[in-house]
């Protein structure tokens, strides 16, 4: 199996199981499953990691700030993204 | 450090992982901030790992870009109006989709020269920067219109389906183009027709399907993110960005299904221009204005009210307001129930999180099929800032273009108090069959400025 066959396997059964775990989640609570979607999706951070600190970087200047412009804006995400969420479910802690 | 490449596959796995049980978190409330510890826990593994990898050689740039995110980040998630979560979740997406793009662009230069790109890389560079730049600029303008920088009302022009079917076709001639001759400028091109594409998707939608687009959008920052996985072969990306990716497209479906629409419909745009027709037979039926001394009488002594609030609420910043009247009722005994239509609001879930801020039990908010049968029992309904949600021309009107929508049965109570600004209709532009029925008396004002007025006379009695 090629690896990028490995990789569609991958992507097929983690949709599976996304659709059956957003199924689960509470209507209440969809504001802070996008909240918090969006602080996973910049995940991302880890392609824009590769691409910052890569050798090609230290070299080119184009490289290194494409990379570092990704890497801000996937944290502007992951760092919102978690603390919004935070916020919200502390929320509904509340009684 | 070295670490073998399984050892980064399993640490990777191990984050995945922490996402699952984050999401599976937010199944109650009461285990969703644990669930949230779980993805950070996950996010933090993988970009600890991630500086661990052999092919990161320098991490200037690495920690820049992480500080200045974290800097930006925290205040503006601490700063933000929970009536405002729509705008910061639609920007925040634009930014996932602008990283998609870059980390595609920097990765085809890194690459290019060596010329490891085979055929089917190269495809998926292109298919991760197409699908980041559509999530881009459509944010852009979801987040424009949100945030009142541009008109809700959606733009249309002649011919506007027919040049976005040419320029998904440009995308996929320059993509083509571009896999078999290697030019950058190709990508460059098929690129800026994805941004192009991304502002013409989301001009044409109107305010009240919001939360069909921001949820469409999300989707879309997650299959981004899964397209960049398929670029590096990074299996972490690929499954995270299926998770959201699903998530983002069943709450659209959600969306849709509440609004009784097709995601196509929304997706093309228009709603709300053939409306005229509804409101002009409207002029002759009369209705009852109430006043708020009345219906705070009615309300205390009633044994059990049901409020339905809607985006006005959130305007008007009621919530708090709305939160005394419910201590206010409640200490007399009164129960007091909170219908949420899954589409009230500008974002799914809108209504919740601003009741759940204002400190209201969420025992005491029920969804649509939990409440429904409860309002032929209630002895009276306050709808604040809610309309089309509560249409009877949805269930009895085969000409209404609400025909169909799932609603909130508030017509079916003893009495239903309606606060509203004016006569004019609704997001839809739709007539108000409610307010003509017997039961129903409109309170004009508004809605912060009621509520407050009925806590008063109640506090006076």
């Amino acid at each position: 199996m090629s690896e990028t066959m490995i990789a569609v396997y991958v992507f097929v059964l983690a949709c599976f199981i996304g659709y059956h775990v957003i199924w689960g989640v509470t209507p209440a609570l969809h504001t802070p499953l996008m909240a918090v979607t969006n602080a996973i999706s910049a995940i991302l951070v880890v392609g824009a990691m590769l691409v910052a600190g890569s050798a090609q970087a230290e070299s080119s200047v184009w490289v290194q700030v494409l990379g570092f412009l990704a890497v801000m804006l996937a944290s502007i995400n992951i760092f919102g993204g978690f603390v919004v969420t935070n916020r919200i479910l502390a929320m509904f802690r509340k009684k | 450090m070295l670490l073998s490449p399984d050892l980064f596959a399993f640490a990777y796995l191990v984050a995945t992982i922490l996402f699952i049980f984050g999401l599976k978190g937010l199944s109650h409330p009461k285990t969703a901030l644990r669930g949230n510890t779980f993805s950070m826990a996950g996010m933090a593994l993988a970009i600890g790992v991630t500086l661990l990898h052999p092919d990161v050689k320098s991490y200037g740039a690495i920690c820049c870009g992480l500080a200045a995110g974290a800097i930006i980040g925290v205040p503006l998630a601490l700063r933000i109006k929970m009536t405002a979560m729509p705008q910061l979740v639609a920007a925040l997406h634009s930014f996932v989709g602008l990283a998609a793009v870059l980390v595609a662009a920097g990765t085809y230069l890194m690459e290019a020269e060596s010329g490891h790109l085979s055929g089917v890389s190269l495809f998926e560079l292109v298919v991760g920067s197409a699908i980041g730049a559509v999530t881009f600029t459509g944010s852009l303008v979801a987040f424009g219109k949100l945030q009142a920088l541009l008109g809700s009302a959606p733009l249309i022009f002649r011919g506007q389906h027919a040049f976005n079917a040419l320029l998904i076709a440009g995308i996929v001639v320059c993509s083509g183009l571009f896999i078999a001759e290697h030019s950058v400028w190709l990508f460059v091109a098929a690129t800026v027709l994805s941004l192009l594409l991304g502002f013409l998707l989301v001009l044409p939608i109107g305010g009240s399907d919001m939360p069909v687009v921001v949820s469409m959008l999300n989707s879309y920052s997650g299959w981004a993110a899964s397209a960049t996985g398929f670029t590096l072969g990074n299996q972490l990306l690929i499954a995270t960005g299926a998770l959201v990716g699903s998530s983002g497209a069943i709450l659209s479906y959600i969306m849709c299904k509440a609004m009784n629409r097709s995601l196509v419909s929304v997706i093309l745009g228009g709603f709300g221009t053939s409306a005229e027709q509804a409101v002009a037979d409207a002029t002759k039926k009369s209705c009852r204005a109430a006043s708020t001394e009345d219906a705070a009488f009615m309300f205390e002594n009633a044994s059990s009210l049901i409020v339905v609030p809607g985006y006005g609420m959130a305007v008007a910043q009621a919530q708090h307001a709305v939160k005394e009247l419910y201590e206010q009722l409640h200490h007399r005994g009164v129960e007091v129930k909170f219908a949420i239509h899954p589409v009230a609001g500008r974002m799914p879930g809108h209504m919740n999180v601003l009741l759940a801020e204002s400190e209201i039990p969420y025992e005491s908010v029920l969804e649509l099929d939990e409440v429904n049968p409860e309002f032929s029992r209630a002895d009276a309904v306050l709808v604040i800032g809610a309309n089309d949600v509560v249409n009877p021309a949805a269930r009895t009107n085969k000409s209404s273009p609400l025909y169909g929508m799932p609603i909130l049965e508030a017509y079916k109570s003893k009495a239903v108090y309606v606060i509203k600004r004016s006569m004019n209709p609704g997001y839809s532009g739709v007539e108000n069959d409610l307010f003509y029925h017997d039961n129903c008396s409109l309170i004009f004002g508004d809605a912060k400025k009621v509520c407050e007025g009925l806590v008063n006379c109640l506090k006076s009695n």
